[in-house]
């Protein structure tokens, strides 16, 4: 049974939901600029699904994300400036510039990088399930994926060894409808990702990944499973991401009006601010000043990544090894 | 004068001696120590060819048998090392790295890079490689020219029981992502091999043999191959042995400058 969140809780989960949309919303704009190099995916829509987890876990547990991991970085406490600087491929980036937006880490932080080969991440989070194990911690290990990335060798693989090990993990697949141009409802064979998870000998859910709530519901039993020795679980998060695969994509293979729906009709954040404004948890004037704390620090960190200095030559060169003969 | 083991027995002992040195090395793979779940012996194995054997009674929870998903137990390695332990996992035959090349190229050989040197991950992969033993196509290959054309990746090729288990214990104490190649017909190779702990470096190179008109370099089981096809040109062929085929640059300069100012040096 879960426990009810505190009041500085329930402000923490609109604050990150709040800075995920803001820091994507921005990123939408000026990628269209031109001045951000490489490929960018974005995960406003999907807040829900970061912040509902990553409110159970704390520094020491670890987690692996996927292209599209700037709210799993955010969620999870990653720097939002050096985030920023690391996507426009600065100096002054979480990874030196050398990363760019899909290989954001901060080990500091328990994140284990974006990942850009989908399902990768899977076998990564069963290795710091094992770490810990073999530490005698009970630190936990969540991998995000998507219906895509569900389909992938990597994570069949992964599942059934974090059940043979009995491993403290979670398999998160954030189920947005569609892998690249490809609807998931076509490719997954089954009704549910989630009814993967009897194959594989763990339990498996899937829940509203618009409600807040029932994402923090799920994970936080998941994840009280794991520490307690009881090993991995899957859950399947249905959600929809509101931009496209990357950045310049299209979506013609989308219906006209779909995105359009779920804004005005099924957004997290418009839910989470309906119903704890409407309980009496949280007032407007809270979230109000919550939106606006974040929008000046987009701002900040957009502006200063902008004028930051790119990596000197050299820097290609260095740290391909840790030492050189 | 040290006692002589076999190859074989020299990654044995490297690999006990090393993880009773560091409670953080253990081992995995398939079969590894051989029949979990079974009702039978645990340590049935001990690896393939009976490599890691003994290992498992010796250090309990430290040799782990896998599942046969060579995706999973190769990156659950690299995520195991980048959280701060130090795996050394088998790769059966080298062949099957086709199973798992990503996250030996794109996962362990990247993160250093990727991620502005902030990661390390410290994962040693052993595997045997090389042909001979008649197992056809998908049994025999080398694919050390793959490895070392991977940037991040450093590439062990032990020539001698001596080499294996300084190399080996070296290679776990990288932090670095190493593979580890066993030649398969080296196994029963013996040689003088210290008892206690001691490790070779990295990018090293030595002549074993001196001769005036050409020189041959080498790795592996090809060392010994030129050692004893020297017999047929006495004075003539100097044998010269690297330790690692990645990283190569630096040593290759140093090392190898004597051979380039003989005549007719060439490259084996």
């Amino acid at each position: 049974m879960s426990t009810p969140l505190t009041h500085d809780q329930l402000l923490h989960a609109y604050q990150v939901m709040r800075t995920i949309r803001a820091f994507e919303e921005r990123l939408h704009v000026e990628f269209a600029t031109g001045e951000i190099p490489g490929f960018v995916h974005l995960y406003a829509g999907e807040e829900a699904s970061a912040a509902g987890v990553m409110a159970h876990l704390g520094d020491d547990d670890c987690i692996a994300s996927n292209h599209r991991g700037h709210g799993h970085c955010i969620a999870k406490g990653v720097d939002v400036y050096g985030m920023m600087a690391e996507i426009y491929g600065k100096k002054t980036g979480v990874c030196q510039g050398k990363g760019g937006s899909m290989h954001i880490a901060d080990f500091e932080k328990g994140m284990l990088g974006a990942n850009g080969i989908v399902g990768a991440g899977a076998p990564l989070v069963v290795g710091a399930a094992l770490a810990a194990r073999l530490k005698g911690t009970d630190s936990v290990a969540v991998v995000f994926f998507g219906d895509g990335g569900s389909n992938e060798g990597a994570v069949f693989e992964a599942m059934n060894m974090a059940s043979v090990w009995n491993l403290p993990c979670l398999f998160i697949a954030e189920n947005n409808g569609y892998a690249e141009a490809t609807a998931s409802n076509w490719s997954v064979a089954c009704d549910h990702i989630a009814d993967r998870a009897a194959g594989f000998g763990m339990p498996g859910v899937t829940v509203d990944g618009f409600d807040f709530f029932a994402v923090h519901e799920a994970a936080g039993a998941a994840i009280e499973r794991a520490r307690a020795g009881e090993g991995p679980s899957l859950i399947e998060v249905k959600l929809t991401r509101y931009y496209g695969h990357f950045e310049g994509d299209a979506q013609t293979y989308r219906a006209p009006d779909e995105v359009k729906h779920f804004r005005e009709h099924q957004d997290c954040l418009m839910q989470f601010r309906e119903r704890t404004t409407r309980a009496g948890l949280l007032s407007a004037e809270q979230l109000d000043q919550v939106d606006r704390e974040v929008e000046l620090l987009i701002d900040n960190a957009v502006r200063k990544a902008k004028s930051d200095p790119k990596p000197a030559a050299a820097d290609l060169l260095t740290d391909v090894y840790v030492s050189y003969p | 004068m040290a006692r002589k083991i076999s190859y074989q027995q020299a990654i044995n002992e490297a690999l006990a001696q090393e993880m009773r040195r560091d409670t953080s090395v253990f081992i995995m793979g398939e079969d590894v120590a051989g029949g979990a779940g079974a009702p039978g012996e645990n340590d049935a194995w001990g690896g393939v060819l009976g490599v890691t054997k003994g290992l498992y009674d010796q250090f309990p929870g430290r040799v782990l048998d896998t599942p046969l998903s060579e995706i999973g137990y190769v990156g659950a390695a690299v995520g195991a090392a980048t959280c701060g332990v130090r795996p050394v996992c088998e790769l059966m035959f080298v062949n099957f790295a086709g199973c798992c090349l990503d996250q030996i190229l794109n996962q362990a050989a990247k993160f250093r890079y990727m991620f502005g040197g902030k990661a390390s991950t410290p994962r040693v992969i052993r595997t045997m490689v090389g042909a001979g033993l008649r197992a056809a196509a998908q049994h025999s290959q080398m694919l050390t020219s793959l490895w070392t054309h991977i940037p991040g990746l450093k590439v062990v090729c032990p020539s001698s029981p001596y080499d294996a288990k300084g190399l080996l214990i070296q290679a776990i104490r990288d932090n670095d992502p190493v593979i580890f190649c066993e030649h398969k017909l080296l196994y029963g190779m013996q040689g003088e091999v210290p008892e206690e702990l001691y490790t070779i470096p990295f990018g090293e190179a030595n002549f074993l043999r001196d001769g005036k008109d050409v020189t041959l370099v080498s790795y592996g089981r090809m060392v010994n191959t030129a050692m004893t096809r020297r017999a047929a040109w006495p004075g003539a062929v100097s044998i010269a042995r690297s330790s690692t085929c990645a990283p190569p640059a630096r040593w290759t300069r140093t090392a190898f400058s004597k051979a380039w100012r003989r005549p007719g040096a060439w490259w084996s």
